[in-house]
């Protein structure tokens, strides 16, 4: 292994009875990459993700995350990665500083690293005034960018963002792509999952996958001088409409 | 019009498509039933007993053979001393002994008065009792015999008639009561979970901005529960008559219009439950929590209502299912007709249009937001 | 007369002790056989905009009208008239494809055929599967299939809430082509949407933050209306570049934007040259800085930033 991979897949493939999900993909994560993951609903992106992140058996191939096998050491990966989803983030009845205790303590964090974590976190965000606040009443976008603070509240070397930017006002999505970027600056990895085209180009690599295969890999530039595209939207649309799957 | 059956035809498949749930409706009743007739039983039959004889005459073994023919009882030990009770009874191997004394036959010839006696296990009063019970009938109808043709002056017998249900069959309690459980349960909890599922699921809102009037949309999930009940109670009828021997005595129509009656109650209930209710989570919670155990606990299907304070007394007259569960008894078991259930029936008729106006009122022609 | 109207119309909510202002004073004018979105990321009222318009909601304060009706008093009206299509589209998963628009037809009083002609170019995409259960669609399929139930009955005006969300990027583009041919019909569009890239396709936009409209004109007349100058900025690293930009006093905005960012600045006399220079200092490589034309997306950020 000539460099340092963080995610190494070895024709990783899930298949649920007749249907397979996730046909066949290898590629490799850098540590310190931001690594793209783009593909309509159904191309298999959120089965794929679960495997890395141990929660699903593959049927064939193989997958390490962070040096740990996800068909043996899958207890192992959970302990050392973040994961932060649109459709779960934070508990809505909750104060933002329970839900950063709870976090913590699941990832085993002492008290004393907890509050230390909470404080900076609260401050970069500006929400020093809303530590005892129900996270319900938080507009979207706040929302959106603690539960992203909290996902690294432990320093995981690996992060997995399923969609983390849907609906939110299009200031928040960049500032919630400026804590991303800052994440990466610091060495940590991160694995994102996104419909919205331009966010591809903050990727350093990305993948595009179409009917359970990856149908491009590389970097945004490259991808669009391949496909002669003047966007990554342009190359999306060309490679998605091959897609057979989404009559189904 | 037209449009509230294509509403109705909508919930049929909806419920017919839900397997499970389907099961549920139609299996729950007979599995109570059945499980109720021949499992949980509140009858005392087979009790283990214990034979001490002192006397070892005449009297005592036709007592004693009397006591093995009857299928409440079963002698499964013999005693030859009265320091042996003691350690019996702490055994648990017994529930009742009985204790003929040593000069039973002298006694009663010269004296006319002999006492047998009676030790029951009472760490449950109610088996103690009954066994004490059983026992003295048996006990009582032996010196009927024996006193036959002799007369004694000043006699005062206590004759005993057990009318509606001579056999004291617990059956003849608890089938009006699981009738009312299931009519109450099928109707509020599937109800309101089928109108609150609509509003989960979002296709409320696109109801709700049609030309359909709100109030038929809620209707027109009730119709098909309806139609269940109804074949429910059929099937419990069905079921008592001819696996418990529970026969209707009364009117069957009137029994079946009744039942209609507290159906239209208990789906008013649901639809109440479903205006107040914005998870089908919350609607489960609410019925079985707010309606079923009230009326498991309070409709005198379970525990007698008279012997509870004052308060409860009043909680369990607003309760439909009480006044159902009276009716029910008095057509099914003591064979009343209409002259006889009149009150209870305007009662509950009352509670049914008061529950059912308030439940169409209550819901929102717009989204309560 | 518009074809819906709004006049003042404000709404709240509370939670806990707070009052949670949804909607603040919304006026808005829509034409007929308008295709009109009303553009805004979640939260910013547009869902609680539609249900006061499609006579679901009541607001607190101000009128509404629907093709002349009056949203409170002829709300039944009303509803005989308009077509739905809510968020998470509201099929029954349950019961199959065919069922479902039968279903919405009776509801309506009419019929799949009678108004066929209208949703024939949709419908025909899912045709083939309508024996099968509405809840085993893919979100496009899904959405077509809501569309047609809501068009079912040839309403005058349809309300679309979020007709895109979650569904793929090119059901997304069919979606809209096909919005634009039901325009032809004489129907009246309105539809909200958080995507901007969705708004150049409208005829008419409504720019929703908060509660508050703070834009409503042609797409092209509100690029036309931005007023700064705009830039887009590249240099080798992305990240330094958006910090190093941020933290110059003469810039007033900067915003990633793919592989550029975009950037206003305060008050330079020669923007590309001095913003060269303080690059440059701070040793950047690779710097292109060349003026560009605003986006939706770029009047939508710059309009917020000012009202906050």
């Amino acid at each position: 292994m000539p460099e340092n991979y963080l995610i190494e897949v070895h024709n990783l493939t899930k298949r649920f009875a007749a249907f397979t999900a996730v046909d066949n993909i290898s590629f490799n994560v850098k540590q310190g990459e931001i690594f793209g993951f783009l593909g309509a609903n159904g191309a298999g992106k959120t089965t794929a993700i679960k495997m890395l992140s141990g929660l699903l058996n593959p049927t064939s191939g193989d997958a390490k995350v962070i040096g740990f096998d996800v068909k043996t050491q899958a207890e192992k990966i959970k302990k050392n990665i973040g994961y932060m989803s649109q459709r779960f983030s934070l508990y809505e009845d909750l104060t933002v500083f329970e839900n950063m205790r709870f976090y913590g303590g699941i990832y085993g964090l002492r008290t004393i690293e907890i509050n230390t974590k909470a404080d900076e976190i609260l401050t970069v965000l500006n929400l020093v005034n809303e530590r005892n606040v129900l996270v319900k009443s938080l507009p979207l976008g706040w929302k959106q960018k603690l539960a992203f603070s909290i996902s690294i509240l432990h320093n995981p070397p690996l992060v997995f963002l399923d969609e983390p930017t849907g609906g939110v006002d299009p200031i928040t999505r960049r500032e919630f792509w400026e804590l991303i970027m800052e994440a990466a600056n610091r060495g940590t990895t991160l694995f994102v999952t996104t419909h919205y085209m331009d966010e591809a180009e903050y990727c350093n690599r990305v993948t595009i996958m179409v009917d359970g295969k990856i149908e491009a890999l590389g970097t945004p530039l490259e991808l669009r001088q391949q496909m002669g595209a003047s966007s990554m939207e342009a190359v999306f649309l060309s490679l998605a409409r091959k897609s057979s799957r989404r009559e189904l | 019009m037209k449009q509230f059956w294509i509403f109705v035809k909508k919930e049929w498949l909806h419920i017919l498509r839900d397997r499970r749930t389907l099961l549920i409706l139609f299996g729950m009743p007979i599995a109570q039933i059945l499980i109720f007739g021949f499992a949980l039983s509140n009858e005392v039959k087979n009790s283990k007993i214990a034979i001490l004889d002192h006397a070892g005459d005449d009297i005592s073994h036709k007592l004693i053979e009397r006591i093995e023919a009857s299928k409440y009882f079963e002698i499964t030990k013999v005693l030859s001393s009265d320091s042996e009770i003691d350690a019996v009874f702490k055994q648990g191997a017994i529930r009742l002994a009985i204790v003929f004394p040593a000069n039973l036959s002298a006694d009663l010839y010269h004296q006319n008065d002999v006492q047998l006696q009676l030790i029951s296990d009472a760490s449950d009063p109610n088996v103690g009792t009954t066994l004490v019970n059983y026992m003295s009938s048996i006990i009582n109808d032996y010196q009927n015999e024996l006193i036959g043709f002799n007369k004694l002056p000043f006699t005062i017998k206590a004759e005993v008639r057990m009318i509606y249900n001579p056999q004291l069959k617990a059956a003849y309690n608890f089938v009006p009561g699981v009738m009312a459980m299931v009519l109450l349960l099928i109707c509020s909890l599937m109800t309101s979970i089928a109108i609150v599922r609509e509003k989960e699921m979002g296709t409320m809102e696109v109801l709700l901005v049609s030309p359909l009037k709100p109030t038929l949309v809620i209707i027109s999930k009730t119709i098909p529960y309806l139609v269940l009940s109804f074949i429910n109670i059929c099937s419990i009828l069905l079921l008592s008559y001819f696996v418990l021997d529970v026969p209707v005595k009364g009117n069957l129509f009137l029994l079946l219009a009744e039942g209609i009656l507290f159906i239209i109650a208990s789906l008013s209930l649901g639809m109440f439950v479903s205006s107040i209710a914005a998870t089908q989570t919350a609607a489960m919670f609410g019925t079985l929590v707010g309606l079923f155990m009230p009326t498991l606990m309070f409709s005198g299907f379970m525990f007698p209502v008279d012997n509870m304070p004052i308060p409860l007394q009043w909680l369990s007259n607003i309760l439909p299912s009480k006044w159902f569960f009276n009716i029910v008894k008095a057509i099914m078991i003591k064979g009343l007709g209409f002259s006889a259930i009149w009150k209870e029936t305007l009662i509950l008729f009352g509670m049914t249009c008061t529950l059912f106006i308030i439940s169409i009122r209550k819901f929102d022609k717009r989204l309560a937001l | 007369m518009f074809a819906i109207e709004a006049v003042g119309i404000s709404k709240s909510y509370r939670f806990k002790k707070q009052e949670v202002k949804a909607l603040n004073d919304i006026n808005l004018q829509i034409l007929k056989s308008e295709l009109f979105g009303l553009i805004g990321p979640d939260g910013s009222g547009k869902s609680s905009l539609i249900r006061i318009l499609t006579t679901l909601l009541l607001a607190d304060e101000g009128t509404g009208f629907v093709d002349g009706l009056d949203i409170v008093k002829d709300f039944e009206v009303i509803r005989k008239r308009v077509g739905y299509m809510p968020g998470r589209f509201s099929l029954y998963p349950d019961l199959t494809v065919e069922e479902n628009l039968q279903f919405f037809a009776s509801v309506f009083n009419t019929t799949i055929k009678e108004n066929y002609s209208l949703i024939k170019s949709i419908y025909q995409q899912i045709e083939p599967f309508k024996h099968r259960r509405a809840g085993q669609l893919s979100g496009g399929m899904k959405q077509k299939l809501a569309l047609s139930c809501a068009l079912i009955h040839r309403p005058s005006v349809l309300f679309l809430d979020e007709p895109t969300t979650g569904v793929d990027a090119v059901s997304r583009k069919e979606f809209w082509d096909m919005l634009k041919e039901l325009q032809a019909n004489e129907i009246t569009i309105l539809v909200s949407t958080p995507y901007m890239d969705e708004a150049a396709l409208c005829g008419r936009v409504a720019l929703i933050q908060e509660g508050s409209l703070f834009k409503v004109d042609k797409p092209n007349q509100i690029v036309d209306d931005f007023s700064p100058k705009l830039f887009g900025i590249r240099s080798l690293e992305m990240f330094r570049l958006i910090e190093d930009l941020k933290s110059w006093q003469a810039v007033y905005s900067c915003f990633a934007f793919g592989d550029s960012c975009h950037v206003i600045f305060k008050d330079l006399k020669d923007e590309v040259a001095e913003c060269t220079n303080y690059l440059l200092a701070k040793q950047h490589q690779n710097i292109e800085i060349f003026q560009i034309k605003a986006g939706i997306e770029d009047c939508f950020m710059y309009l917020m930033k000012k009202s906050a």
